[in-house]
């Protein structure tokens, strides 16, 4: 198959099947959990959990200072990687023109020249999240073969994009190809892997604070 | 306790399991962050203590039976069913490792109530028979007697007596419509009679009208800390059909962290209906008395001291400038730990880790948090709201050497009361 084959063929039927796993993947993922129910709360409230589930929402994406002391790098590291993720996945001009096609409506880029900063950037924080695991005590005793295989199916897409746009070590076409066969298994393995977590976190931050701000807490 | 089993065991836990369960189970990104937050994993650095890992046995079970993925794998023998090997092993993760002190919880990024799980699985541990002896022991006597310390109430009313005698005040008991029903816990009945006295003074400095139910005095509730729901709904159905009896309008849990949370948040889900009263901390009406300028102190501590926020009515309970501003009323140095307040140290005994004997020494290592944080402030007097935490401190501080007195805080607001009876209030307050 030639270069130019494909990268039609996975800008084809290879993006909707992978699209259409990814999808339907997330809502069963969603649905499994929902479909377990959460039973009202009878105390006496003494704040609101709507209040609070929509604070906690927002506020556990920045960390405790007291826990940030203890783990800066940590905890910078991923901020700043999914920083640059977000940046580059919704950001970057030739994306922005994927999700017009799809969704019918775009949004103003970042110039390229930023997204490539970042994709280096992202690129090094994957690097240090990687050395974390294996040489951090608690990382290494969490860590099991999900946790690499969705490191490597985050990296993979972020890899090749990089070594595409700079045109280094393979032709342009087949590159890039392969850059969209990478987000293609990202895609796949979402649902199935701890990166369901992109949606997830929402419905975990949610119950948490609902059940602080009912309860008048902090959260 | 009775028909333990592992099948039973894992029945439970699957019981337990709902979409907020789910959700944190799906969200974690093992970034490990919940380990810096925990007490027992910072002071042994074993990664066994790392918070998500000791619910890792309802992981399991959650991915087995609730997901289809987690169904496939097994399908293909992929995944390794909890046995009871699990259950011994976790035993000691689940019950002296947690202090139930839900620390953990404020730091995950993802939001995850890992405490709140830590509560749930240990319905599973205790309906596999795999509970510490400790904890077994208290609850069958909290059920049998009427108190976890085995209290009964002629030892209450001779307590109740020493009290009214030396303060020439009554201690009412079982009186039908009094405003406020106040609970005890065994440790303040026996350790700490002053916060009997404490209550009673202020009460008649407020012009309240209060009283104690013999049906219904303890409020420690060890069916919380074990993971028996049907027993920790029997005790607080107790307290329930004595409040309604008496036709009280606020119920006032004693100092006890865990007894606020049993009978305050857990009370109304476990008996299936919402209460015909309210349910306050001793903390919560004191800092109103406060507000209506019912409390009136004189004199100021000349004591540099700090406060130790229970975990449970701190972190868990949302009692924390209450405390504050009353300690303002009596105290002239008071300084904050580092942490202080949401993101306080638990004292170590919390959820059932004191009552178990077999923790002791997991508990006296784990204390070595409070210990530095206690040394960053150096104090002469500690004061805090828990008799648990009270009791727990007191030992820890013992077994490290510091000489530091440990005071309840009713008890110092009440030595500083204004001498004063409700008909001829005070012209000023002293302060
Ligand atoms: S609740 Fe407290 S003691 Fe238990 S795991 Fe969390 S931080 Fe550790
Ligand atoms: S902090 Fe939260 S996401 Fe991180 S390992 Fe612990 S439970 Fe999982």
């Amino acid at each position: 198959m030639s270069a130019e084959a494909l990268l039609a063929w996975a800008r084809g039927p290879a993006f909707e099947v992978a699209l259409v796993i990814f999808i339907a993947g997330m809502l069963l993922r969603l649905f499994e959990i929902l479909s377990l129910g959460y039973k009202t709360d009878l105390s006496e409230a003494r704040g609101s959990g709507v209040q609070g589930g929509l604070r906690t929402l927002f506020s556990r994406s920045l960390p405790r200072p007291s826990i940030l002391a203890k783990e800066p790098l940590r905890i910078i590291n991923s901020f700043v990687m999914h920083i640059g993720l977000l940046a580059m996945i919704f950001l970057f001009g030739p994306h922005v023109a994927v999700f017009e096609s799809l969704l019918g409506f775009g949004w103003p880029n970042l110039p390229s020249g930023v997204i490539d900063a970042l994709s280096a950037m992202t690129l090094i924080t994957l690097v240090v999240a990687l050395m974390l695991r294996l040489n951090n005590p608690v990382l290494r005793f969490l860590s099991t073969p999900g946790d690499y295989w969705a490191w490597l199916v985050t990296l993979l897409p972020v890899l090749t994009g990089y070594l595409a746009y700079n045109h280094l070590l393979l032709p342009y076409t087949l590159m890039l190809a392969l850059h969209i066969l990478s987000v293609e298994l990202l895609l796949i393995s979402a649902p199935f892997s701890k990166l369901t977590h992109m949606f997830s976190f929402a419905l975990s931050r949610w119950y948490q604070g609902y059940k602080a701000g009912h309860r008048g807490i902090e959260s | 306790m009775s028909g333990a089993s592992i099948e039973k065991g894992i029945e439970f836990i699957k019981e337990q399991i709902d979409a907020s369960t789910a959700s944190y189970f799906s969200s974690c990104v093992h970034c490990g962050l919940c380990a810096e937050a925990c007490l027992f994993f910072n002071q042994t650095q074993d990664p066994r203590y790392i918070p998500i890992n000791k619910v890792e046995p309802m992981r399991r079970i959650w991915e087995q039976e609730y997901t289809l993925w987690g169904r496939l794998k097994s399908a293909l023998g992929l995944t390794q069913p909890v046995s009871e090997q699990d259950f011994a092993d976790w035993e000691e993760l689940v019950y002296d490792g947690c202090s139930l002190c839900g620390r953990c919880s404020l730091v995950c990024p993802v939001g995850n109530d890992i405490s709140g799980m830590i509560r749930k699985i240990r319905e599973g541990f205790a309906a596999a028979g795999h509970a510490p002896e400790g904890l077994i022991g208290a609850t069958t006597r909290a059920i049998e007697i009427g108190s976890p310390m085995g209290v009964r109430l002629p030892a209450v009313k001779a307590q109740i007596g020493h009290v009214e005698d030396s303060i020439d005040l009554e201690i009412p008991l079982d009186k039908a419509g009094a405003e406020y029903m106040v609970l005890l816990s065994s440790m303040e009945i026996m350790n700490f009679p002053e916060y009997m006295e404490a209550v009673a003074r202020i009460m008649h400095q407020a012009g309240k009208s209060w009283t104690i139910s013999s049906k219904a005095f303890e409020a420690t509730n060890s069916g919380i800390q074990i993971g028996v729901s049907d027993l920790a709904r029997e005790l607080v159905q107790r307290v329930v059909d004595a409040a309604e009896e008496l036709g009280v309008k606020t119920v006032i849990s004693p100092e006890c962290g865990h007894a606020y949370t049993a009978i305050r948040w857990e009370g109304p889900n476990l008996i299936g209906r919402s209460y015909k009263f309210k349910v306050r901390h001793i903390l919560e009406v004191l800092d109103e008395f406060r507000s209506q300028g019912l409390l009136k102190t004189q004199g100021l501590e000349e004591a540099r001291l700090t406060y130790h926020d229970p975990c449970q009515i701190a972190r868990k309970g949302g009692i924390v400038e209450h405390p504050r501003r009353l300690l303002d009323m009596v105290a002239k140095n008071f300084v904050e730990m580092p942490d202080a307040g949401a993101m306080n140290w638990c004292c170590s005994g919390g959820g059932g880790v004191s009552a178990n004997e077999r923790a002791e020494g997991l508990k006296l290592t784990a204390f070595k948090q409070k210990k530095a944080q206690l040394d960053a402030v150096k104090v002469d007097t500690l004061v805090t709201a828990c008799a648990n935490c009270r009791i727990t401190l007191e030992e820890g501080l013992e077994h490290y050497e510091m000489d530091l007195p440990v005071v309840g805080l009713t008890e110092m607001i009440a030595e500083h009361l204004v001498d004063t009876s409700p008909e001829t209030p005070a012209k000023e307050n002293a302060q």
